[in-house]
């Protein structure tokens, strides 16, 4: 019972933390542009794919790693300089429409660039299951807690010790006032897509060696993330762990205790609940006030 | 001159808010910008600042021309503004807005100047580590100001320091003002509140729907009809 139980929740847990991860990119840049990326979910492949491809050309894989998250960064980059950037008077709906083109793009590139099969990574250390209480985690799922944990902890040092990460929260606060006191607000803008970018990278790679990766994984994990953020109150970042974890862990005992058919729909119908019963969400603020 | 404003235009979409303004300020003076509502003298200071498009003119700041510089060029090279409404992060710690008013001199220690500002504003201090959001409006414009200070300008732009404010603190921002301006600073003061702002002037100019109608001493301002009758209700 307890075994089951446990089983359900690591797995849970390793889905969760991914979703967290997507889901703090897309807190990232909705905070410094107000924009919901719908392109979130490509960086996510780009890492995955990314570090098949650059490995297979001979690279070894920590390296091939490495340059896969700079790809997604470089490709963050360049939705923020010539996509969003240069409307950056458009509407909302606008540049929620362009981020969408921007993943069609990327994926349509990821094809031609890769392949359309379904590719999988070496677990970094192993597949010999580690016996807890009766369940089994995989090494792979510790490394994806593992560093997730690290990436949060990093994030808020960031964000809480940093002049820099400070004057991100100011010019999502009010960026009138940050450009008074002489912080880039282009520059905070550009810095932002390329963290979030590299952010969903890693979560790609994490996820490959469980799940394995095409050039089409990025619209669920996307999607899956930005249900997370929704969940947590968009643009707060402590709410899209939450978010993650909670979809995660629900995810996986619906699938285990009701029906494994079910994994996707129990996602749907959380965040439907969500936004009907709390629209800004398990942490959100509402108004402009949101950090 | 360390300001100096020639021709200078600019507006919203097809609308123009400022028709040409000739405006200059000198080193260690006190000017005021006064106008009633909505004659353009924010947008005038957003310009200086670089966070307003300028369609025509120059802005010369210590020789240079400045009209199409980055707003954080600009703080670079002295200018800092109070914007209207303060503004402050709400959301940020009142240390952490100050530390962000020094956002160009990062590298730098901020402990002296931390000091400093919370000598001159003793309240700030008790509430370094309260939301700036949570405070009143009289600490809020404290902090602004202490915020602009933080990045060592030698061109100081104040909007409507006093607005919003009760009698009693606005007599305490004006006194900060004057002592600012004995440190050395040059001070371009917007105000609607005329008088006061005319009284401790060195100069002042008068902005009629984008155009500046009238200029002179601040005493002489003060005691010129028109301004007495349109603006100070006597
Ligand atoms: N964001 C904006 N979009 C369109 N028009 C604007 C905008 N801001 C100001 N205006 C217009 O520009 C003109 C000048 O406004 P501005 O705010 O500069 O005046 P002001 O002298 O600062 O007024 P106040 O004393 O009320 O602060 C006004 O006619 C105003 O309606
Ligand atoms: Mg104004």
């Amino acid at each position: 019972m307890l075994g089951e139980f446990l089983q359900y929740l690591f797995s849970g847990l390793t889905s969760g933390a991914i979703y967290a991860l997507v889901g703090l990119g897309f807190a990232l840049i909705y905070n410094a542009s107000h924009v919901i990326n719908f392109a979130q979910g490509e960086f996510v492949m780009l890492g995955g794919m990314g570090t098949v491809f650059i490995a297979a050309a001979g690279v070894p894989l920590p390296l091939a790693g490495l340059l896969a998250v700079l790809l997604a960064t470089v490709v963050g980059f360049a939705l923020e300089k010539l996509a969003v950037e240069q409307t950056r008077n458009a509407s909302v709906v606008t540049l929620i429409i362009i981020t969408i083109g921007a993943s069609i793009f990327v994926r349509g590139g990821a094809q031609v660039a890769f392949d359309k099969q379904f590719h999988t990574l070496p677990s970094f250390s192993g597949d010999t299951p580690i016996n807890i209480l009766g369940a089994t985690i995989t090494p792979q799922s510790l490394w994806v807690l593992g560093i997730t944990v690290v990436i949060v902890l990093l994030l808020q040092y960031f964000f809480t010790r940093t002049l820099l990460g400070k004057a991100i929260l100011a010019t999502s606060h009010n960026p009138m006032a940050a450009r008074l006191v002489g912080i880039n607000v282009n520059a905070i803008l550009l810095m932002s897509f390329g963290l979030s970018a590299a952010l969903g990278a890693v979560a790609g790679i994490l996820i490959t060696p469980i799940t394995s990766t095409n050039y089409e994984v990025g619209i669920m994990l996307g999607l899956k993330g930005f249900c997370a953020a929704i969940l947590g109150g968009l643009g707060s970042g402590f709410g899209a762990i939450a978010g993650g974890v909670i979809l995660g862990v629900a995810e996986a005992l619906g699938a285990g205790y009701i029906s494994s058919e079910y994994k996707d729909v129990i996602a749907f119908v959380i965040i439907l609940a969500a936004l009907f019963f709390m629209p800004s969400g398990l942490f959100g603020k509402r108004g402009t006030d949101r950090v | 001159m360390l300001l100096d404003v020639k021709g200078l235009k600019s507006g919203y979409g097809r609308i123009e808010a400022l028709h040409g303004i000739d405006l200059s300020v000198n080193k260690g003076e006190l000017v005021a910008l006064v106008g009633a509502n909505g004659a353009g003298k924010t947008t005038f200071l957003r310009a200086l600042s670089g966070v307003q498009g300028v369609t025509a003119g120059t802005i010369r700041y210590a020789g240079e021309d400045i009209t199409r510089a980055s707003p954080q060029k600009r703080v670079t090279l002295g200018i800092s503004q109070v914007p209207e409404g303060r503004q402050v992060f709400g959301p940020l710690t009142v240390e952490d807005n100050l530390r962000l008013g020094a956002f160009k001199r990062r590298g730098e220690d901020p402990a002296a100047d931390l000091e400093r500002m919370y000598g001159l504003f003793p309240i700030l201090k008790k509430k370094r580590l309260d939301a700036a959001g949570t405070l009143s409006g009289g600490q809020q414009q404290m902090l602004a100001m202490g915020r602009a200070l933080m990045a060592h300008p030698d061109l100081l732009l104040l909007d409507e320091p006093s607005m919003g404010l009760s009698p009693l603190l606005v007599g305490e921002i004006f006194n900060i003002v004057q002592m600012l301006k004995e440190q050395g600073v040059t001070i371009l003061l917007v105000e609607q509140n005329a008088y006061a702002a005319l009284a401790i002037a060195d100069r002042g100019y008068v902005l009629e729907t984008g155009t500046i109608t009238l200029t002179g001493a601040g005493t002489d301002l003060l005691a010129n009809d028109q301004v007495r009758a349109a603006y100070l209700g006597m």
